[in-house]
């Protein structure tokens, strides 16, 4: 169990630093921040044994994943910086993979969203303001409050 | 769709202006419409009327215009730490960029001034956050002029965001569900090319406009600027920044969804 474990979070470092890695090209990136690291990810993604943070359940064998709980892998130094991994297991499967710590500093280990993509609105909604909250866009300034969708949606919602 | 759509709880809504934006609060919950919310409202507004005091570039009793006029050097006892903490962003953003991202723009002369516009909105309204996040049983969404930061207890509740089409400002583009969570925008579609790329000093082509999700506003309005300093390479450059997920908007109006790299 223990090896199986220690297998996936070195996978997930390392496809973590391969999504990293995919489109990458050295000459965009900042020096300061290559110079730590090695231009191999699969060599600079070292999962030491996982410590479970809760544990429920109980294996069922060497070959499956423990039946709940949650496991963080150790720190990658990748050439951006520390990145580490936790995986969330329910009913001995795997139910998500959270990065834990983020190279720029930004660690943080509350979740956001982890499926936040925008969804295009043709696929999903057709009303246009009905359905929404809050609205993102170009910066809207005070004089052009007004006109904008925000102050509409600002205004439907006030008492 | 087929599950019927479960009634969504009452919001109380909140608006006022500072620093040429307007900010508006959406609150639902315990303290939605009482004397602990409001409270939390005026902090939120204080905390952004302090950061404009520090940081507006049209103030000229500001300490960034201090700074522009040489009276004040950055060095100097007076100026304020979080100076220093904008600075380190903006700093950490330019070289993820190659130098297109920059606080330090040239002006006409070629003189280089200082402009943090690109990373003070995200920072103090991140920070003014603070004063929501305290309320108890209490989820909020907070919005500053296109930039949105929101926290939603329920995750069957999330907050619906929606982006803008650049190219028509009326419609919307796509949704984003937020729990916990920030989206911003960068675009040329309300107030026109104000985003250059510094390393050759004119606006980025081929761009209509970048939004970012991240954890923090403050992660997502930088790289949402960054990204847009860009131009063409937003979209690739965005696609490997780890933890963000967005969409970015080309000038023809093709439109592509970046995924979080690390994500489920």
């Amino acid at each position: 169990m223990r090896r199986i474990l220690l297998w996936f979070l070195t996978t997930v470092s390392t496809l973590v630093l391969l999504f990293g890695y995919r489109t990458s090209t050295s000459s965009t990136l900042p020096d300061d921040e290559a110079a730590g690291g090695s231009a191999t990810p699969s060599t600079t993604a070292r999962a030491t044994t996982p410590s479970p943070t809760t544990t429920a359940g109980s294996s069922s064998g060497s070959t499956a994943l423990p039946a709940a709980g949650t496991f963080t892998g150790s720190t990658a130094d990748t050439r951006w910086g520390p990145v580490q991994t936790r995986i969330t297991v329910a009913n001995g499967r795997i139910t998500a993979v959270d990065v834990v710590q983020y190279p720029d500093g930004n660690a943080k280990d509350r979740e956001i969203n982890a499926d936040a993509i925008p969804q295009l609105v043709d696929e999903t909604i057709q009303a246009q303001t009905a359905q929404i909250d809050m609205v993102s866009g170009a910066t809207v300034t005070s004089t052009g409050y007004l006109e904008s969708l925000q102050s509409a949606l600002d205004q439907a919602h006030r008492a | 769709m087929t599950a019927p759509t479960p009634a969504r709880p009452r919001i109380t809504r909140y608006v006022e202006h500072v620093m040429g934006l307007p900010i508006s609060l959406a609150l639902r919950g315990r303290h939605a419409d009482d004397t602990t919310g409001r409270s939390a409202w005026r902090a939120v507004m204080a905390t952004l009327r302090e950061a404009d005091r520090v940081f507006s570039t049209y103030r000229r009793d500001s300490v960034v215009s201090r700074i522009n006029r040489s009276e004040v050097g950055l060095g100097d006892p007076g100026v304020p730490s979080e100076l220093h903490d904008v600075l380190d962003i903006a700093d950490r953003a330019g070289r993820a960029t190659d130098g297109a991202f920059s606080v330090w723009l040239p002006g006409p002369d070629g003189e280089r001034h200082l402009d943090p516009s690109g990373v003070v909105k995200g920072w103090a309204v991140e920070r003014a956050a603070a004063a929501l996040r305290a309320l108890d049983d209490t989820d909020f969404c907070l919005g500053a002029g296109g930039d949105v930061l929101g926290r939603a207890l329920d995750p069957d509740l999330p907050w619906r965001i929606g982006i803008e089409d650049p190219h028509d400002p009326r419609r919307l583009l796509a949704t984003v569900p937020v729990r916990d969570g920030a989206v911003a925008t960068s675009g040329t579609a309300h107030r026109g090319a104000h985003v250059i790329d510094v390393r050759t000093a004119l606006p980025p082509t081929g761009i209509a406009a970048v939004t970012v999700i991240a954890s923090t506003l403050t992660v997502a309005d930088v790289d949402a600027t960054a990204a847009f300093a860009l131009g063409a390479d937003a979209a690739e450059w965005l696609g490997r920044r780890v933890g963000r997920s967005g969409l970015v908007v080309a000038s023809d109006g093709t439109v592509a969804r970046i995924p979080r790299v690390g994500a489920r």
